[in-house]
């Protein structure tokens, strides 16, 4: 890096690194700021992210300069913005074609506003599609590339690049708004978000396809959505429980795979590796969220994780109190995974018997026809009995449906360590 | 502003079965919905089942719709909207109980 450092620093190198390592920093946890509220001002979201990268490639040389600015968001919404603004100067039918709602384009401010919820919202419009509103949230809130995007969803970059050119192009002509819905709206709009975020974070924690078992960049930008919404929406229980969620659900991730990447079940994971900070706080979160009736289902689904993240092991697990919190979870949220966890823990409490009924109750469930997890749980039910060559079908079954390396790996262990038919020996 | 026009796909079956006091029920929940909306509702219209339709490809004339689907094309409206959402509560009220309405924006030309 040339150029003088005022700073001071021991070398220009180093210096220029610390510029980087700031400039990354930004861009980590300022991109949907910084954007959002560039969108306002340049009412065009491909106009707003070219502004943005661009005032981010500035700090990499103005930082260097002139040192890191105390408030990093601020300095980039204002290069940004007047950037944008220039440009809508410059190119009057741009101006006039603006699609975003702007009943008056605000000039920039001292005080930057937080405009972050109107570009979540914008992004997971309903009239988008659910896959189309993940990938422009990550694109545009969370600031990944496209490349990044599609890598997460291993789909290929033209792909990718597609579906977010398609719809941004939607929000656009058919004039999607840029703003936080109408309160009357607004339930089902934030429940909209929270699906967005939940399906980030699943596909994060145990990866469709893939050598890892966990995708630590998607879970981690999941983190971060969900923080982000629990400081915009302090008051809704839903956001609340979303972000307990997934605090007590990613507790766990250095506990889930052994040392040799091998998958370790619930059951015999080493809980002192359990994050004990994030658990606290998830609990926390939990008891704050469970206060509003109905409880919304990420609260249930956060509190059956805290149940088992307050037991010191397995064996002291309350199956009592989470078959409990998976009835609840079903009268409020009646969906086909739900029930086979609900069975899956009938399983734990009262024996395999038990487990496998529940078990086989849900195998006429057409979303769970092809769903790896159901065959999985009665392979396990059935080796449990000793009935071994149905176990080995199911196992078999299971393996057909599972495309991550990690799993299919113990499952083909499990397969392997089922005792051989008699006459074989 | 912007425009959108309110697609009206409904189960024909359902109104060829109508007795004429549920067609009038129909009609007047059309008039009420104009009124409620009159400064957005620019125009609007219903169309004869698609048994009366014609469709003619490469200049070769067919008897029935261009699509035979359940729910057929059976109305409009053409609303004005500041934006999508502002369109979709018009469209949420639209009488459409055998079938659904689909919102679409105009096409807006490039003067310059």
């Amino acid at each position: 890096m040339s150029g003088p450092a005022r700073g001071g620093g021991s070398g220009d190198d180093l210096a220029g690194s610390a510029v980087a390592a700031a400039v990354a920093e930004a861009h980590r946890r300022e991109w949907g700021f910084v954007l959002a509220a560039t969108a306002r001002v340049a009412g065009d979201l491909d106009l707003a992210e070219e502004c943005v990268q661009d005032a981010y490639a500035k700090a990499l040389t103005a930082w260097a300069e002139s040192g890191v600015p105390r408030r990093p968001a601020a300095w980039l919404t204002t290069v940004a913005r007047n950037r944008a603004l220039d440009a809508l100067r410059r190119d009057v039918a741009l101006r006039r074609r603006l699609p975003l709602l702007l009943a008056e384009p605000p000039e920039p401010e001292p005080d930057i506003p937080d405009e972050r919820l109107r570009l979540i919202f914008t992004c997971c419009h309903p009239a988008l599609a659910l896959e189309a509103q993940v990938a422009l949230t990550l694109r545009l809130v969370c600031g990944l590339t496209t490349a990044e995007v599609a890598r997460a969803f291993l789909v290929s970059e033209a792909t990718m690049a597609a579906r977010i050119t398609r719809a941004k192009k939607k929000i656009a002509a058919a004039g999607i708004p840029y703003r936080v819905p109408d309160s009357e709206d607004l339930p089902a709009r934030i429940d909209a978000v929270l699906t967005v975020v939940d399906l980030v974070f699943t596909t994060g924690h145990t990866a469709p396809a893939g050598t890892d078992l966990v995708r630590t960049d998607l879970v981690e930008r999941a983190r971060d959505l969900a923080r982000m919404l629990s400081f915009l929406l302090p008051n809704d229980a839903g956001v609340a429980g979303l972000l307990a969620f997934v605090l007590l659900t990613d507790a766990r991730r250095a506990a889930r795979v052994d040392v040799d990447g091998r998958l370790v079940l619930l059951a015999d994971q080493d809980r002192s590796l359990w994050d004990r900070e994030a658990i606290q706080e998830g609990r926390r979160l939990v008891r704050e969220a469970l206060r509003r009736r109905p409880p919304t289902r990420h609260a249930l689904m956060a509190a059956i994780a805290a149940v088992h993240a307050e037991v010191p092991s397995w064996e002291a697990t309350d199956w009592a109190e989470i078959i409990g919190l998976y009835d609840v979870l079903l009268r409020h949220w009646p969906s086909p995974v739900a029930a086979l966890n609900r069975a899956a823990a009938l399983g734990f409490a009262y024996g395999p018997e038990s487990g496998l009924r529940a078990l086989d109750a849900l195998a006429l469930e057409p979303c769970l026809a092809g769903y790896a997890y159901l065959a999985a749980a009665r392979a396990d039910a059935l080796r449990r009995l000793g009935r071994t060559e149905e176990a080995r079908a199911a196992y078999q079954e299971a393996l057909l449906f599972t495309d991550n390396d990690v799993e299919r790996d113990f499952l083909a262990a499990e397969l392997a360590e089922l005792p051989e038919p008699p006459g074989r020996q | 502003m912007s425009k959108y026009l309110v697609l009206i796909y409904e189960d024909e079956a359902s109104y060829a079965a109508m007795d004429p006091a549920g067609f009038a029920a129909v009609a007047e929940a059309h008039r009420a919905f104009m009124a409620d909306n009159k400064d957005a509702v620019l125009a609007g219209e219903a169309l004869q089942p698609t048994a009366t339709a014609t469709s003619v490809r490469k200049g070769v004339v067919t008897d029935g719709a261009f699509a035979e689907t359940k729910e057929a094309l059976g109305g409009y409206y053409l609303v004005e909207a500041p934006d999508l959402d502002a369109a979709l509560a018009i469209g949420k009220q639209v009488p459409a109980g055998f079938g659904g309405v689909e919102v679409r924006p105009l096409m807006v030309w490039d003067e310059s």
